[in-house]
């Protein structure tokens, strides 16, 4: 069994796993139950002078028969007494003192922010985290994303904060914001500890078509909300990985549509040492962590490594520049005619949507004129008709395919279509190209010859 | 190291049966995996008597976790593989599931099982380790799925386990009497060997009250387990009943299992009796090709004990049933062949014409042995009298669970009953009573 115990920014925590500051981490009772689940962490619901929600709050998008692909929610920060949070923080650190328990806060004046700090950190918190990301509600208030856009308001209040706090102190960042590094850095230039993301992404939900009212309805209206889900996870692993990369060994605590062990250690490959976790949670309850624990457990053992921290950031010098890619790399698409079921989505796929390279049928048919492979080629070898999936069973016409993964993406049977290397030369960049001047594509807008 | 499935004969006639529920192939088992809505105190789990963590084992397929799903699997159930093949999940877990409810398919709890089980069980061998040596001593009598679940619980926690079995061949019934098509004779034994390599030891060809004393045993171990199962097949004590083309539904399935394709082809067949071995005995002879089979049974289709969903699946095989029929005589030629049975129906006599009777009308009761064993007491039908909860019998030292307690249930219920007991030695040993 792998050392999943880490650290994140001087935060110590059993494992990985940590709760995100929202509905799963709002009272002492809700944190102590998912702690006996197994998780390592949470950030409290963000405390600050409480507030008032509105009925009906949250809007999902289901996809394809699978519920709550993302969530998406108008609600605001606690609605609980400060003095009942304080209480509970306390409590929940005298029964679990090995458990990482971070604070989200979220005021205005400077003085509010370092009361604030004193009145969590007298209750006996682990670190701090500036929520600058809410999209929603608070930031129409001059708070939340409204700070997290501004980098130079980002370094000032993380700066008031740092001036009173004891425990480290994270900013969460908003991704609402157009570049992610500049605002990691502001949080640095403040003296933050380190840094942790995504909160949600601004969006509306959808329409009720009826009502002329747009989701999540409150009466005769709604609101733009703060989108989360595994919808999101795309978003928030760039985001993660452009600081990882831009901002070498900065403590990332990454967040946005963790939902499996998997997705977790993408996220600590990328660069996040820890991982908080709300949407899947609020889907499927505390009871997931056993599994995120187990599987990463798994995995690492399968792959020889001893400690959790050993896989913080291993994918960061693959995550390049698209100058910086091979472009001698190639592949091809190869169909497993054992397999296939013959439902033709990749044909369908590739003759629509991408080079036009998968067909049907015998493999006499002339190669229709959208040539990507120079000169005449030799007629495609089908594959063996009468497999499992009989004569519907496609074929790749391999010179042709551009090696775009859109068939496989498509395929409903896993391991059915794989991309096959094929030698492709000497490795290459585009930006070597540039620089030895060998970059220029015929065809462009002053070329006069014909390229065929 | 040698192990059982080496033993076993090749060209077994079985092999002609192939598996009704073939596995799934990793793909197919996430796809059916992602289906499960991971329901909270799920029914599946709750219909599971080894109270499986079903939701919690799919979930980790569908993740990626399969050693992870494999272990909580194994967590509760160490023969989770056999079971996978021969639960009727129909009754039990599948049954219960919540989307049946709501018109669609239940999820595939078993073979999702089977997957994760053999995949761990082939891709890392040393999933589970023995505990250190060195801890009680106990012993079984009988080698089915009630004593293995016993000893491996036991020998997973450092105790020595030894599992004598009277037959050449251990596994119980898994090994001689499920049907080919849900477990054949050659995964049942590498389920023994995996027991084994948990630290189990498994003597076979001993029998415990005559190889062996009851006395001896009990003075050399901690403690004894009694997982006898069942006795031979019962008799219906009709005239003709001895002699040649007639067979005890058991013993016929057992050759079918561990013997080769030497029996004549399959001529008519009648079945009597109408329970689940009925059932399989008339199946089995409709895959191996017989020119027809008949159930005879006493009572109402609708008065059966066997499962609707098996006797569906007869039907569809080729059986016919003769209801509310009552055998008289078996009827044989002057050289003793086997011609008819003779059955009334209605009122009616009738010779149903069939070259051979199978007798699937019970089991006896093993008697003698659990009566060498001072204290433990049999009750009115013959079983063994412990608790379902502890495995506790009248000798303070002796613990009993399986078919030769519950009358004959099935292989879950089995294990269920045989780790229970084990759970409660350790709870015993390790002075947490209760
Ligand atoms: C034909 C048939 C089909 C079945 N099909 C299914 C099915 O599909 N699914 C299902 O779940 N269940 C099925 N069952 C029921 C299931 O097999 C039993 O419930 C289960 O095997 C009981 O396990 P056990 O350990 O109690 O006994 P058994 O499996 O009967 O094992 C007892 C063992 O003890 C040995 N033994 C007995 N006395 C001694 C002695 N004195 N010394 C040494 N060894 C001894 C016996 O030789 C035997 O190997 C079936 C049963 C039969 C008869
Ligand atoms: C209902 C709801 C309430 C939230 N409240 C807060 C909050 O009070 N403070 C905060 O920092 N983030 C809040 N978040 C954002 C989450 O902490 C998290 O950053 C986001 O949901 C992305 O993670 P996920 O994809 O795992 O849900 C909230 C999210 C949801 C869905
Ligand atoms: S999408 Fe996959 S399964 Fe369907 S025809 Fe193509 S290769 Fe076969
Ligand atoms: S042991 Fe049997 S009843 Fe229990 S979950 Fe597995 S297949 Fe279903
Ligand atoms: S009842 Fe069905 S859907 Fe629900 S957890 Fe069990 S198998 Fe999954």
């Amino acid at each position: 069994m792998a050392d999943l115990s880490i650290d994140v920014a001087g935060i110590a925590s059993p494992n990985p796993f940590w709760l995100a500051s929202a509905p799963p981490a709002n009272t002492g009772d809700q944190v102590m139950r998912a702690f006996d689940a197994g998780w390592g962490g949470a950030v409290w619901k963000t405390l600050g002078d409480p507030i008032v929600n509105t009925s009906s709050r949250f809007g999902a998008l289901d996809y394809a028969g699978g519920k709550v692909m993302g969530l998406n929610n108008i609600e605001l920060i606690t609605d609980r007494p400060l003095a009942v949070n304080l209480r509970e923080i306390r409590e929940v650190k005298r029964r679990y003192p090995k458990h990482a328990v971070v604070v989200s806060l979220m005021t205005e004046t400077k003085r509010d922010w370092q009361t604030l700090v004193r009145k969590v950190e007298d209750a006996g918190c682990d670190g701090l985290e500036l929520n600058f990301g809410c999209p929603h509600g608070m930031c129409e208030r001059g708070m939340g994303s409204s700070i997290g856009q501004e980098p130079k308001l980002i370094a000032e209040i993380a700066s008031w904060v740092k001036a009173v706090a004891r425990t480290p102190v994270l900013v969460k960042l908003t991704p609402n914001t157009g570049d992610i590094v500049e605002a990691a850095a502001a949080a640095r230039q403040g003296g933050a500890d380190g840094v942790s993301l995504i909160n949600t992404i601004k969006s509306l939900m959808g329409v009720d078509l009826e009502r002329m009212v747009p989701n999540p309805r409150v009466g005769d209206g709604s609101t733009n909300g703060g989108y989360c889900g595994p919808a999101v996870k795309p978003i928030a692993l760039h985001m993660v990985a452009a600081i990882a990369r831009g901002m070498p060994r900065y403590p990332i605590s990454g967040i946005g549509g963790v939902a499996t062990w998997r997705d977790a250690a993408e996220f600590m490959a990328l660069g996040s040492s820890t991982v908080q976790v709300c949407t899947a949670v609020m889907h499927l309850g505390y009871r997931i962590v056993a599994d995120m624990i187990d599987g990463l457990n798994e995995w690492l053992d399968a792959h020889g490594m001893a400690s959790a921290r050993e896989l913080v950031g291993r994918a960061v010098p693959a995550y390049r520049e698209w100058g910086d890619l091979d472009i001698n790399y190639k592949v091809v698409a190869h169909i497993d005619p054992t397999t296939c079921i013959g439902c033709q989505k990749c044909v369908v796929a590739c003759q629509d949507g991408a080079h036009q390279c998968i067909f049907t049928g015998p493999g006499d048919r002339a190669r229709p004129p959208h040539a990507h492979a120079p000169g005449k080629a030799r007629a495609p070898v089908p594959f063996p008709f009468g497999a499992v999936a009989g004569d519907r069973v496609p074929w790749v016409d391999e010179p042709e395919c551009v090696g775009c993964n859109l068939c496989q993406l498509v395929c409903p049977v896993s391991g059915c279509i794989t991309m096959q290397e094929l030698p492709g030369g000497p490795k290459q960049t585009w930006n070597e190209r540039v620089a030895a001047g060998t970059a220029r594509v015929p065809g462009g807008i002053h070329d006069e010859s014909d390229a065929t | 190291m040698s192990t059982f499935l080496a033993k076993l004969p090749a060209g077994r006639a079985e092999a002609a049966l192939p598996d009704k529920k073939p596995p799934m192939s990793a793909a197919e088992a996430k796809l059916e995996a992602e289906r499960c809505l991971y329901c909270a105190d799920a029914p599946c789990t709750q219909a599971c008597p080894t109270s499986i963590d079903v939701p919690g084992f799919i979930k980790r397929i569908a993740s990626g976790n399969v050693c992870g799903s494999a272990r909580l699997i194994f967590a509760q159930n160490l023969l989770g593989t056999s079971c996978s093949r021969v639960c009727p999940v129909e009754v039990l877990c599948e049954g219960a599931c919540v989307l049946e409810a709501w018109q669609h398919k239940p999820i595939a709890i078993g073979r999702l099982q089977r997957f994760a089980t053999e995949t761990a069980r082939r891709e890392a061998p040393g999933l589970l380790a023995p505990g250190a040596r060195g801890g009680k001593r106990v012993a079984c009598v009988g080698s089915g799925p009630a004593s293995l679940a016993f000893a491996a619980t036991l020998a997973l926690e450092g105790h020595e386990a030894t599992v004598y079995e009277r037959r050449a061949l251990p596994g119980g019934l898994n090994t001689t009497g499920v049907a080919p098509y849900k477990l054949h004779a050659d995964a049942a034994l590498a389920e023994v060997d995996w027991v084994a390599s948990l630290g189990v030891r498994i003597r076979t060809s001993v029998e415990i009250g005559r190889d062996v004393a009851a006395a001896q045993l009990l003075a050399e171990h901690d403690a004894v387990f009694l997982g006898l199962g069942l006795g031979e097949d019962t008799k219906l004590g009709i005239p003709g009943e001895d002699g040649p083309g007639v067979v005890g539904a058991t013993a016929w399935i057992e050759d079918v299992k561990l013997r080769g394709c030497a029996q004549p082809p399959l001529g008519h067949v009648v079945v009597v009796g109408g329970g689940n071995t009925a059932i399989d005995v008339a199946r089995e002879c409709a895959q191996l090709g017989a020119a027809s089979v008949t159930m005879v049974y006493r009572r109402a289709p609708a008065d059966m004990s066997g499962y609707a969903h098996e006797m569906e699946a007869a039907r569809k095989d080729g059986v016919a049933l003769v209801a509310h029929a009552r055998p008289s005589a078996v009827i044989r030629d002057a050289a003793g062949v086997v011609k008819a049975l003779r059955v009334t129906v209605a009122g009616a006599e009738r010779d149903l014409s069939c070259d051979l009777v199978a007798m699937a009308i019970g089991q006896s009761k093993l008697r003698a042995v659990a009566t060498q064993f001072p204290g433990v007491a049999l009750d009115a039908r013959g079983c063994v009298v412990a608790d379902p909860t502890t495995g506790t019998t009248g000798h303070p030292k002796v613990f009993s669970g399986g078919d030769c307690v519950n009358g004959g249930k099935e292989v879950v219920n089995a294990v269920a009953e045989g780790r229970n007991a084990a759970r409660h030695l350790l709870r015993t040993w390790s002075g947490t009573h209760g």
